[in-house]
């Protein structure tokens, strides 16, 4: 159980941060955090207590091994975020040329 | 037939590659190349459409056949509703991308814009056809990727800004949308939507499901702009490069968020009156808040974006009367037509939605503004771009023959069928008051007397942006043409059919 509580928390640290900040750098750091958390639930969704990796070896008997499938997922989602984070830092540095600033409070041309 | 299925994905992403790979050596072949193959999907997708007579085909990416009746590889399937959709989104990108031609012309790196394009296309694609829950998510990525970027390219202050907001509320989304993805699969051990639906088919209304569902609500809501989740889609809208803007609330919105939620919540889950009231409060809610918050705008975009949440609100609100009645064991005849009512008005509200912002691009595009306050008297001037914004502001606001009138008239029927006098009352409101907002655009943008004597040179768009502009106008004429009961049930009824009747 304190494994997916502990996942929960960092998640939960993420939003915070992405809430309350007001810096644009730090708004996409606590993306990031939830971002790992969901990544860090995704694994343990497949893993089965005393299970080894899932590698067939015809010298060996097939033992209890941990589902393969989710790590598979969580490379994918790793892949993706890579690109949301790349270009996230990116217009956050298009952001800071045109404004000179990185203060959302201090961005806000568009209202309503 | 089943091994067209995949050129769907393999066209636009192969496109989306080969540009900015090849643009160097052939002098600006990059300007059609998108608009030329989202015509042959249109074609194939037409083709696909009479030969199958509503029957569905599966098609095993990679040739992973099932392994005893569990499937273990990736799946695509083409039925009706999905081959509606493809043609709806291949149909509005064509003409999004014809369109772009001579407006991206200002823009510097247009070989980029367009390969995004035709990624943007490629994700729709593949969450329309995918019958795989994580392949979903990717492709769902890949096309909302592909649209920041694409929000972000003119690159001025408004557009970054609008760009950096999507991206946060886009991001939160997907990670929504992860999580549920990660429940259900700890919770069924499978991914793929049928396998799932007959996992889930045994227990009705555990906590754990209601917990899921709620989580892709609001992951998808977030995708789709529904009212609570709306944020961010007035900027980002607004914000985007005309065409890009028809893409976005024309096809985007509805491809990976209301389609989403009508694939999950009517083929996957068990329906259920709870959800089903869930999906039709919020839809009501944008239905009724979306036009409330339209009709002060004067940018003429911001208006037609917040529009496009009201009436995502109407498709929402259908859907949801249909999943009411059907789980509460209503007259399945009263749902099938909420639902028809919901997805022709889906339907319709990308052509003339995309028209539309097709038009207040050709605006901007020959006056340099979108202020309506600063317009007036453009009748004579420009008018093509005048007759077909009255038409696409009639449909929109449902006056006969156009196609609007027909979609709201079945679902405010079935909404009276089914005993929701109010959200029919409601529905009814909301219409009017999306008229008189159209009659302000119409009457400050194109009758009026010439406002300042710099307007007085404008001149008519060139020819391949009145093009796109005349056929999607004679398309929300002829779209009206799907009431009629022969056409009716190849183009609609099967899609209907499609998400009421589950995968046995």
């Amino acid at each position: 159980m304190i494994p997916y509580l502990l996942c929960f928390l960092l998640f939960l640290t993420g939003l915070y941060g992405v809430l309350t900040r007001k810096n644009i750098i730090k708004i996409i750091i606590g993306l990031c955090i939830m971002e790992y958390s969901l990544y860090i639930f995704l694994a343990m969704t497949g893993y089965i207590e005393g299970g080894s990796a899932p590698i067939i070896d015809p010298s060996k008997p097939a033992g209890l091994v941990v589902d393969p499938l989710p790590q598979a997922f969580v490379l994918t989602a790793i892949v993706i975020g890579l690109a949301t984070t790349a270009l996230l830092l990116a217009i956050a540095i298009r952001l800071y040329k045109k404004y000179k600033t990185f203060d959302i409070d201090r961005i806000n041309t568009l209202k309503g | 037939m089943d091994s067209l299925v995949p050129l769907f994905l393999i066209i636009p992403l192969g496109i989306a590659f080969i540009i900015p790979l090849a643009w160097r050596f052939i002098q600006g072949f990059y300007r059609y190349l998108p608009a030329a193959g989202m015509l042959a999907m249109v074609v194939m997708a037409f083709n696909m459409l009479f030969s199958l007579q509503g029957e569905s085909i599966e098609y095993m990416v990679g040739g992973w056949q099932p392994v005893d009746n569990i499937p273990i590889g990736i799946s695509l399937i083409a039925d009706p509703l999905s081959l509606m959709m493809l043609i709806v989104v291949n149909m509005i990108g064509l003409m999004a991308g014809l369109f772009s031609i001579p407006y991206i012309d200002k823009y510097t790196g247009e070989n980029y814009y367009y390969s995004l394009f035709s990624l943007m296309v490629a994700g729709m694609n593949g969450v329309v056809l995918t019958g795989d829950l994580f392949n979903m998510f990717v492709f769902l990525e890949v096309s909302v990727i592909a649209s920041y970027a694409l929000v972000a390219f003119g690159s001025s202050r408004d557009e970054l800004e609008a760009s950096f907001k999507y991206q946060v509320l886009g991001g939160i989304a997907s990670m929504l949308i992860l999580f549920s993805l990660a429940m259900t699969y700890w919770y069924t051990g499978t991914l793929n939507i049928a396998d799932v639906s007959l996992v889930l088919r045994s227990d009705t209304g555990s906590n754990t499901t209601l917990f899921i569902q709620l989580f892709m609500i609001a992951g998808f809501g977030l995708k789709a702009a529904m009212i609570p989740f709306h944020a961010w889609l007035p900027d980002a809208h607004s914000s985007a490069p005309s065409p890009v803007s028809a893409m976005l609330s024309g096809v985007l919105i509805k491809a990976i968020g209301v389609y989403a939620i009508l694939r999950l919540f009517f083929s996957m889950f068990e329906m259920s009156v709870e959800m089903g009231w869930v999906i039709t409060s919020i839809g009501a809610l944008s239905m009724v808040l979306g036009v409330i918050l339209a009709i002060g705008q004067w940018d003429m975009k911001r208006l037609l974006a917040y529009h496009s949440i009201s009436q995502m609100g109407y498709v929402m609100t259908a859907s949801g009367i249909a999943m009411v009645v059907t789980a509460s064991g209503g007259d399945p005849g009263v749902a099938a037509l909420a639902l028809a009512g919901g997805l022709f008005h889906m339907f319709n509200h990308a052509f003339f939605k995309g028209l539309l912002f097709l038009n207040a691009g050709a605006l901007e595009y020959s006056t340099g503004t979108r202020n309506l306050k600063e317009l007036g008297g453009l009748q004579d001037l420009m008018p093509v771009t005048s007759l077909t914004n009255l038409g696409a502001s009639l449909s929109i606001s449902g006056i006969p023959p156009f196609n609007g009138f027909f979609s709201k008239l079945i679902i405010i029927i079935a909404a009276v069928k089914g005993k929701f006098y109010f959200l029919a009352l409601l529905a009814v409101i909301v219409s009017i008051i999306t008229l008189a907002s159209f009659m302000k655009v119409q009457r400050y943008a194109f009758l009026d007397r010439l406002k300042s004597p710099k307007l007085a040179k404008v001149k008519e768009v060139p020819f391949l942006m009145t093009l796109p502009m005349i056929v999607m106008a004679i398309m929300c004429l002829a779209m009206s043409l799907m009431i009629i009961p022969g056409i009716r049930d190849t183009f609609l009824m099967d899609a209907v059919n499609t998400l009421l009747s589950k995968i046995s």
